[in-house]
This record gives C-alpha cells, sequence and structure tokens, in this order.
C-alpha cells in the first residue's frame, strides 16, 4: 500500500464515458474519480476498454459521449493550446516506454522540456534538470546511451524520467511492469512510490498484474465490459465472493 | 457481360483511392496551416535536408552518370547514320535537363526518401512514440511532418542539379572517347542549346516532385496502421502513390510549360 495519504479532492473526474469503435462497444457510460495524492489502479482483462479510456482522459482519443475533467478544465472544450499547456501536468509511462528511438536519452528528456517555455522560461542548460529527473529513477549513467542500448527495465526508467521533467501533478501509467522480470518490475513499483513520494503526485496506474495492484493501490477498480463493475480497496475486492472478481486475484 | 461482383469490386477500389486523395489533400491543407505556425523546427529541418542530400548524393551520382553514359552511346549510331552527330551534346542537354534528370531523380528519391520517411513514421507511430510527443504538450505534425515535407521540397531541386551535371558529364566522356570530343567545346554546345524555358519550369517542377515525395511518405508514415506488416505497408504504398504522382505532375507541368512556352 501507498505511503502518502490521498485528501478527498477530486483531480479527475470522468462521467459516463462511451467509445465505440463501429460495432465494437469499448466503452459502455464508464466513471470514476481521482483524489489528490492518490493512486488509483484499473484492472481489466486486455480489451476491457482501459487503455482507450486513458487514450480519452489525456486527448488522444475522442469519446462518443461523457464529460472527462482534468484539474477543472472540460478536455472536450479545450483548445489545442490549451490542451497542450494541461498536458504538462500529467505524465504518461506508455507501456512500450515509447523512447525517440533517434534521439540520445538526454535529448529524449530535453525535447519536451525545450518546448514548454511558457512553464520553464527558455532554458539555456537544461542540464541540472535533465540529470535530476535521471537521478530520480537512478541512471544518471545513461545520459549519452541511445535507447537501443538499453535494457527492458532501462527504458521504463529512461520513460518514467522523460514524464517526470515536465513536473506533473498527475501520471498515468499504461501496463507499467508488463513484459518486465519479477525482480525489474520490482524495482519499477518501488520507483513508482518513491516518485509519489518525492513529488507527491496522484496517479491512474492501468494493469493486470495483481502483484502491482496490491503494492501500489489506495484504490481500485475493476472494469469488466467497459463498465464499472467492482470497486474498493485491494483488501475489500479481494474478499468479493463475485466469479468476475476474484477471477482477476486467482 | 460483366459480373456484377467485378463493377462492385472496381467500384470499391476507385472510392477508396477518391477517399485517399480527399484524406491527402486534408494533410497537405494541414501543413500549409501548421507551417506558419511557431515554434519553428529549424534544427530538425536542416538535419532532415542534411539526412536527404547526404544519403541520396551517391545513388543519384551513379544513376546520372549511367544515365547520360547510355543514352549517348544508344543515340550516337542514329544521328551518326543521319550525320547529325555534331548535335548530340544539345539534344543529350535539353532531353536531360527538361525531362529526364527531374523525373529520373525524383523516382530515385521517392524510392529512398519516400519509403524511407514512410516506415521511420510508421514505426514511431507503431511503438506510440508520435503519442508520447502529442501527450508531452508538444505538436508531432510540425516537429516530424512540417519539417520533412520542407526538407524534400527544398532538396530535390538540388539533387537534380547534381544529377543532371554528373549526366552530363558521363554523356561528354562517350562523346570524348567515341567522338574525341574536347571538354570545352562538349558544354559549350551543352549551353548554347539550353534557353530559359528550357531549365526554369524543369526547376518549378523539381519543388513540386520534392513536395510530392515528402506529402505522401508523411502521410503514409503518419497514418500507419498498427503492427509490423502496418509499416511495410506504408513504406511501400509511399513509393507507389508517389510514383504515380509524379507522372501526374510531369504530365501538367509539361502541359504549362507548352502554354508559356511553346514547346
Amino acid at each position: 500500500m501507498s505511503t502518502t495519504i490521498p485528501n478527498n479532492k477530486p483531480i479527475i473526474e470522468i462521467k459516463d464515458l462511451r467509445k465505440s469503435y463501429g460495432d465494437n462497444h469499448v466503452l459502455n457510460g464508464f466513471h470514476m474519480e481521482l483524489n489528490e495524492g492518490e493512486n488509483l489502479v484499473i484492472m481489466g482483462k486486455s480489451g476491457s476498454g482501459k487503455s482507450v479510456m486513458i487514450k480519452c482522459l489525456i486527448g488522444l482519443e475522442r469519446p462518443d459521449s461523457g464529460t472527462i475533467e482534468v484539474m477543472g478544465e472540460t478536455i472536450a472544450e479545450l483548445s489545442r493550446t490549451a490542451l497542450d499547456e494541461l498536458r504538462t501536468e500529467i505524465g504518461f509511462l506508455f507501456q512500450g516506454s515509447a523512447l525517440y528511438d533517434s534521439m540520445t536519452v538526454r535529448e529524449n528528456l530535453e525535447f519536451p522540456l525545450r518546448r514548454h517555455t511558457k512553464k520553464f522560461g527558455v532554458l539555456k542548460d537544461t542540464t541540472p534538470l535533465v540529470m535530476e529527473a535521471l537521478e530520480s529513477v537512478g541512471l544518471a549513467h545513461a545520459v549519452n546511451l541511445m535507447p537501443a542500448e538499453l535494457s527492458g527495465g532501462m527504458k521504463r526508467r529512461i520513460a518514467l524520467a522523460r514524464t517526470l521533467i515536465l513536473q506533473p501533478k498527475i501520471i498515468l501509467y499504461d501496463e507499467p511492469t508488463t513484459g518486465l522480470d519479477p525482480i525489474t518490475a520490482k524495482e519499477i513499483l518501488i520507483l513508482m512510490k518513491s516518485i509519489q513520494d518525492k513529488y507527491n503526485t496522484s496517479a491512474i496506474i492501468i494493469t493486470h498484474d495483481v502483484d502491482c495492484a496490491r503494492v501500489i493501490s489506495n484504490r481500485m477498480i475493476l472494469l469488466v465490459d467497459g463498465i464499472n463493475y467492482a470497486e474498493g480497496t485491494f483488501e475489500e475486492l479481494s474478499k468479493y465472493a463475485d466469479p468476475k472478481v476474484q477471477a482477476f486475484f486467482k | 457481360m460483366m459480373p456484377m461482383n467485378a463493377i462492385f469490386k472496381i467500384t470499391e477500389v476507385f472510392k477508396s483511392f477518391l477517399l485517399e486523395i480527399g484524406e491527402l489533400s486534408f494533410f497537405a491543407a494541414r501543413f500549409f496551416r501548421e507551417s506558419f505556425k511557431r515554434p519553428v523546427e529549424f534544427k530538425e529541418f536542416l538535419r532532415q535536408c542534411y539526412n536527404m542530400g547526404n544519403r541520396s548524393l551517391l545513388l543519384v551520382a551513379v544513376t546520372g552518370f549511367i544515365i547520360g553514359l547510355v543514352f549517348t552511346l544508344q543515340s550516337r549510331p542514329t544521328l551518326q547514320e543521319f550525320g547529325a552527330v555534331s548535335w548530340m551534346p544539345s539534344m543529350v542537354s535539353i532531353s536531360i535537363i527538361r525531362e529526364i534528370g527531374p523525373i529520373i531523380t525524383a523516382l530515385i528519391c521517392a524510392g529512398r526518401i519516400g519509403s524511407g520517411i514512410g516506415a521511420e513514421l510508421g514505426s514511431m507511430r507503431v511503438t506510440e512514440q508520435i503519442d508520447a510527443m502529442e501527450v508531452s504538450g508538444t505538436n508531432p505534425f510540425k516537429y516530424l511532418v512540417v519539417t520533412r515535407i520542407m526538407a524534400t521540397t527544398f532538396m530535390l531541386p538540388i539533387l537534380v542539379f547534381f544529377g543532371d551535371a554528373i549526366a552530363l558529364f558521363g554523356s561528354y566522356l562517350v562523346e570524348n572517347v567515341k567522338g574525341n570530343v574536347s571538354f570545352l567545346l562538349y558544354f559549350n554546345q551543352v549551353f548554347n542549346a539550353l534557353e530559359f524555358g528550357d531549365l526554369m519550369p524543369a526547376t518549378i517542377k523539381t519543388f513540386f516532385f520534392g513536395f510530392a515525395i515528402g506529402l505522401v511518405g508523411c502521410f503514409k508514415g503518419y497514418y500507419c496502421k498498427k503492427g509490423t506488416a502496418g509499416v511495410g505497408v506504408a513504406a511501400n504504398s509511399a513509393v507507389v502513390f508517389t510514383s504515380m504522382l509524379l507522372f501526374i505532375i510531369d504530365f501538367i507541368a509539361v502541359f504549362v510549360t507548352d502554354i508559356f512556352y511553346d514547346l
């Protein structure tokens, strides 16, 4: 369980979110709230709409209906510039890390930094910020390496550093431990907890890894067929008698 | 009588072709809109210019040299038959500068640069790198697409000039060996045969060729379908579609040139 105590001030609110691709109804009225300082884990089977929901949240996908409010701003009503500004407050860790493979680690971290002059001013030397972010993930020595020279776990850490460099208030993790060996996965979870303690961030974690949910969650939502099937803490949900809920914990 | 399903298939192919043209037009319109927005990604533009020019230089040079050489070797016996071998430099220069140089160089670049852009952006799309740029609050279209289209538009005329020069040099080598023509005499005749009306339209159309290569390559890569197969399709269809577009542009360019310069 995470050490940071969340308060009850919601910074993300999703109401009646619906999204279909042709006849495939992925989200069928999903709703949630994320409170400040909270780690919310969303669990669901593959194809249950977890990734679509998180992409709607960040504005990569447009929902068919429903409202998404992030820090008091309704995503659908924002202009491109306003959305880009809001996105600096939201970090996104992709499942495959999504590092820019033609750039070094330093350039990967500098890329968003140099383009947000409104938040950071015109930076002549980005080295202190780059090094601070890399030190947070324990990879300061990898600053001049190319992504192709990094292992899977290192890539995930660098992607996390790239997320942190914009000093976001919210971090969205899409399957943070998928594809990693158990030791590296555990290291990533410890890192996620330490980041939350250090930067006081809130997080939505999309996963189907029960260990990940047990370690990191304050609260959980089980997503089945595009709706909130069950909600509660890890302990509460693990005691549910419902076979669909139990299927996640076996 | 043609079976109904064959008619249906032809209609579907035609419909998807028109849809693609429509989407490409929207993509081009977005390019013009984004081109005038800040920030200007000048460093990335220069990097793309260097990459495209540097990587294509050898290929363009070798192809140009062989084209000039073969073209002269093949034409020489016919001109000799009519006793018009002294017209060789004029004929070669007009053919290469007006048509062969631009279209061959553009086709090579469509294969080299267009497919490269399609594959690079396609793989960035598949591995969510474009999405990562988007969620970090930067504009991937401006950084990836605008810079590449501008670079191809700017670099293709330079590559065509270079290719033309090498092709003419290849042609001169044949004339020198077969006809003992000096360098000065050969190139004197080459430049005497060329007029403003030969050079200018040929140069203008190379900008359109470059634009088409960048536009289609970026379009195919940017909207690449998921999976590694999607990357292959993006690279391949970028070359096929661009090659077709290049001939259409060339066809239009010849008509327009004919109106102004009376070919």
